[in-house]
């Protein structure tokens, strides 16, 4: 077991370095280099010098790379061109952003798609499944552009009962920033929450159908405490990878509603760091997100396999 | 004895067709169940068993609803009752031991806690009691140490092992009915027999009445102090089990039985022809006028009533079954087949052939070979001649399907050779051996609905191998593809169909007939008849025997099922743990001295005969892997005789009956200790 978290810990090791060389490779091939990407017309001379200088472009690409990762993995990402200004403060305050928006959205929008999934699944073809069914299948087919900008156009708008756009301090506290977020919560909430009620409803409804839930049925066990006992455990196993999966794209930046909402976190980063061509702030992004996705499926994979009687005693017995 | 438990009343359950027409799957079903009693309920796959079953304990799986008809436990409607109702009498007043144990002991909870929960619903005892009673449970389906079996989870036990914690759970509430859905259907022959064993002996304990569902009057043989048979959601026969199975008076009962093989029976069991209507195509007159060869004008028209018969305490739905009495003598013939000619070359050979499953090791890749000290299957020897039927036996597990795979060249060999015509060598490779050679021997799998692609025409699956070995095309191809079909008597409109809308057996028809496409010299059969039902079974035997007569095929035909084997083979080979323990001609396996666990096998044949009761010699545990020295049979041995079994390999001995048997006893001494 042990030697089984350490190999999954080890490959995930492995797939962030990948990623690492890989942008920055990416970076290195491109035409031009930071400082005459950022600099665009004036790269010439002594601004171009400077740039070079202050960004250590005069050395060898491998020992930039070597020295770059070295300085990644003790947490510290150089210097972002537009604001040059250390990239751990530019991203600070998005990461913190990003994390209140995404938090919130799970803390509300998982156990909702989970209670809505096993409602439409108990109640199967009946008035409650048809009628959150409906409304899941089509919060689902709209855009995230439509529904957050219908969003904002009522609720703002027309309704004028909260703010449109969020206009955040970068020191705002927890509290300031929670009631402006409403808004963009609910917007990606209703997306998420439909696709995971339908996969949540789609599993029960396998499980129920199982022969051992016909078998606990003719047990006599008491309907309820068959759906606790017998089923859900069996149903939501499955459902452990899709809600990590979600939780990585939340916390990786919900680009469009970010843009959509002026949200500052690090979805809205990403477009741009991206546009103003600052390829350190994108080397940094590239890392912090394969990291978040590596580490939430490594962690999926544990609990699955934590809770999986099957799969437990199988990694025992090897 | 005489007290009914349940009773059945005009009970018909249906569904609504995609038309929205309404079709019943069980029709005017009445039976009663009396206290202390088992009645066996057969019938063929589709017939209602299960849904009358599950009926009985008032259970309507999704998409089907009652039409009309009760059924009474203790008076009282099971139907017409609330959930809150059901839940006191399921699991308490009757108890539901399921087909299949692993699917339907719930995968996250330690088996412990699953009886723990049955009798937390139905009994009064407190958490220390329960533990005890648990113990005691796990002790009377004879479960190897409870203690620790209660901490474990489902999947940590062997089949066997799951269908006895099912049973336990089952006996948790103390039900004064046990319905029973195949439980045995699916375990290995000798496990069967243990299961069954217990079953008998639970009855007689606990005077327990019982509903024993299953499609193999072997089985239900065994168990049974009555009988119902169904046909198409009809009770066709009910009586005394011991008349039901030698005098039958129905004649689908009469022919089920005949198409049964046995093993005191040389030769193939009669088939019956066609298959069971599927439901809703039943309209007027009796529901098995086209397979009935008994059968007059007045069956086409008038569907006959159940009948009840004084003198024989029968029921039975036929017009013309006082045909049947006294026709029992009857049953004891079958078709003798034509012996092969000894004389003949030697096809194939397998010399010293072992075979690993075991990874590569890295270096191993290298140098590419296999290191494997203690593989699945080791050194076979065995010389099959031209137009010879050889069987492999055994249980699941010993290595038949391996072999299989091997010769077909889907599995590389450790060690040995593969020789096929005049010695030639055959890679185990199959990208290295020659299209002529591909041609030349063909696979027929357990399962046709694996086996044919669903999206293909009979047509397009017939002409693959046609066009790939003999570029036929066009006019030409279509006539073999006819040919063909007539071979495996299915009619040309077959070409047309997609799998999906063939029966079981016209599915397997449909398998033999693309091997056959391929001119083969070797057709290897896997389990080919496992998977259908008894009657379909006897014809697919039948065909592939005409098959063979006709054009002198080679047939290796891998089955658990030693009557089968019985029938259809000239030649048996026994394997355990991947390791031969004996061979010989077949109609002398079946005759002292045998291998010991031959023994085991025969002892545990299921015969549809209540007075032949099976033999239970070995224990009916799982061996995961073969002993690493010694006999391969040393860990259930029942003749074992010492540390010599479990040090060196047996010599082969040759019988008296010209079968060569691999055991440390003298032989002689072997056959005396059989007597
Ligand atoms: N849920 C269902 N919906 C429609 N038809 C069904 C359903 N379950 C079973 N059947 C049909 O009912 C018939 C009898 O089924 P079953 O009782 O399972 O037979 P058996 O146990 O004898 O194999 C079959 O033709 C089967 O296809
Ligand atoms: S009623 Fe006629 S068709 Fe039906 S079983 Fe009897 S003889 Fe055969
Ligand atoms: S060699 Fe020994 S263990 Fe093997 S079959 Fe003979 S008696 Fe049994
Ligand atoms: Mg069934």
């Amino acid at each position: 077991m042990l030697l089984l978290i350490l190999k999954r810990i080890g490959l995930g090791l492995i797939t962030l370095f990948i990623v690492s060389l890989i942008t920055f490779v990416g970076v290195e091939v491109l035409p031009g280099d930071a400082c005459t990407t950022y600099l665009e017309r004036e790269a010439y001379g002594a601004a171009l010098d400077a740039c070079i200088k202050r960004l250590g472009l005069d050395v060898p690409a491998y020992e930039r790379y070597l020295d770059w990762a070295s300085n990644v993995v003790r947490g510290d990402f150089g210097y972002s061109l537009s604001g040059e200004m250390p990239i751990n403060e530019v991203l600070g305050p998005r990461v913190k952003n990003s994390l209140v928006l995404a938090s919130v959205s799970i803390l509300i929008g998982i156990p909702l798609a989970i209670i809505l999934g096993i409602i439409t699944a108990l109640w199967r073809d009946k008035l409650p499944d048809i009628m959150i069914s409906t409304i899941t299948i089509f919060s689902m087919t709209i855009p995230e552009f439509i529904s957050a900008t219908l969003l904002i156009l009522i609720v703002a708008i027309w309704l004028g009962w909260l703010p449109g756009i969020v206009i955040i301090p970068s020191d705002a506290t927890f509290y300031e920033l929670l009631s402006n977020i409403i808004l963009p919560v609910v917007a990606i909430s209703m997306i998420m929450t439909a696709h995971m009620a339908r996969m949540v409803r789609s599993s029960v409804i396998q499980v129920m159908a199982s022969d051992y839930v016909q078998m606990a049925i003719l047990k006599g066990v008491p309907y309820w405490k068959m759906v606790f006992r017998h089923v859900l455990p069996n149903a939501l196993l499955p459902a452990i990878n899709v809600v990590a999966l979600t939780i990585a794209w939340l916390l990786g930046g919900v680009v469009v509603t970010e843009v959509v909402f002026n949200y500052p976190g690090l979805g809205r980063l990403v477009i741009e760091s991206i546009s103003n061509r600052d390829l350190p702030v994108v080397q940094a992004l590239a890392i912090i997100l394969a990291s978040i996705y590596v580490g939430i499926n490594l962690i999926a994979d544990l609990m699955t396999l934590m809770l999986n009687p099957r799969l437990k005693s199988l990694q025992i017995r090897k | 004895m005489n007290e009914i438990i349940e009773s059945v009343k005009n009970l018909s359950i249906g569904f609504n067709s995609q038309k929205g027409k309404q079709i019943s799957i069980l029709r005017n079903v009445s039976t009663n169940i009396k206290k202390g009693e088992t009645v066996g309920i057969v019938g063929e796959s589709g017939s209602g068993k299960s849904t009358l079953a599950l009926a009985m304990m008032g259970y309507i799986k999704q998409g089907l609803f009652p039409l009309k008809g009760e059924c009474l436990f203790k008076s009282k409607d099971l139907l017409k009752m609330s959930s809150r109702q059901l839940e006191k009498i399921r699991g308490r007043k009757i108890a539901m031991i399921p087909q299949n144990a692993g699917q339907a002991l719930t995968p996250n909870l330690k088996i412990g806690y699953q009886i723990d929960e049955a009798l937390k619903l139905h009994t009064d005892l407190n958490k220390t009691e329960r533990d005890k009673k648990i113990s005691e449970l796990l002790n009377k389906v004879r479960l190897p140490s409870p203690e620790t079996m209660a901490f474990r989870y489902p999947h940590e036990l062997s089949g066997g092992q799951q269908q006895r914690v099912a049973v336990a759970m089952a006996l948790a509430g103390k039900p004064d009915l046990l319905l029973l859905d195949e439980p045995t259907t699916g375990l290995d022959v000798t496990t069967q027999a243990h299961v069954l064993e217990l079953l008998r002996f639970i009855a007689k304990d606990t005077g327990t009445s019982m509903i024993y569902v299953s499609h193999d009057l072997g089985a239900i043989a065994q168990v049974s102090d009555r009988i119902v048979v169904m046909y198409a959601g009809e009770i066709v026969l009910e009586g005394p089990a011991r008349k039901i199975l030698k005098e039958p008076i129905h004649p689908y009962t009469y022919g089920l039985l005949k198409s049964i093989p046995k093993l005191s029976l040389a030769g193939l069991p009669a088939s019956m022809p066609g298959s069971q209507p599927q439901p809703g195509s039943i309209n007027e007159g009796c529901s098995f006028y086209d397979r009935c060869n008994l059968a007059t004008d007045n069956c086409k028209k008038n569907s006959p009533d159940l009948e009840h018969i004084k003198e024989l305490d029968t029921n039975v739905r036929c017009f013309n079954y006082k045909e049947l009495i006294n026709q029992n003598n009857n049953l004891q013939t079958s078709i003798t087949k034509k012996s092969n000619n000894s004389e003949a070359n030697e096809v194939l050979k397998l010399k010293d052939v072992s075979i690993s499953y075991a990874k590569q090791k890295f270096f191993d890749q290298l140098l590419n070979k296999i290191s494997d000290q203690n593989p699945t299957v080791k050194d076979i020897n065995i010389d099959i001649k031209k137009g010879e039927t050889i069987a492999l036996v055994g249980e699941s597990g010993s290595g038949k399907s391996t072999i299989l795979k091997s010769i077909a060249g889907l599995l590389k060999t450790k060690d040995g050779q593969i020789k096929f015509e005049n010695d030639r060598i055959l890679s185990s490779d199959l990208k290295m051996r020659n299209p002529n050679d591909l041609r030349a021997i063909q696979l027929i799998f357990q399962n046709p609905d694996e086996s044919l692609n669903p999206n293909h025409t009979v047509e397009q699956i017939l002409s693959q191998p046609l066009k790939l070995y003999f570029n036929l095309s066009g006019e030409e191809l279509k006539k073999n593809i006819i040919d063909l079909l007539k071979k495996v008597r299915l009619g040309e409109f077959y070409m047309s169909r997609y799998p999906r809308q063939l029966s079981g057996g016209e599915k397997q028809r449909v398998a033999v007939a693309r091997a056959f496409a391929a001119k083969p010299d070797i057709i290897l059969c896997d389990e080919v008849t496992s998977a259908l039902d008894v009657s379909v079974q006897a014809a697919v035997l039948n065909l592939l025997q005409q098959l063979k007569e006709d054009l002198g095929t080679t047939y290796v035909f891998v089955s658990h099922d030693l009557a089968v084997v019985r029938a259809i083979s000239d030649r048996v080979a026994v394997l355990y743990q991947g390791r031969l323990c004996e061979i010989g001609p077949s109609q002398n396996v079946y005759k002292f001295p045998s291998h010991p666990y031959t023994e085991v096998l025969l002892g545990a044949v299921l015969e549809p005969d209540p007075d032949i009761k099976p033999k239970l010699v070995a224990e009916d545990i799982v061996e995961e892997k073969p002993p690493e020295k010694g006999c391969s049979f040393q860990g259930r041995c029942p003749r074992k005789i010492g540390d010599i079994c479990n040090s060196e390999i047996p010599p082969w001995q040759i019988g008296e009956n010209g079968n060569a048997i691999r055991c440390h006893i003298n032989i002689e001494e072997l056959a005396s200790l059989q007597q």
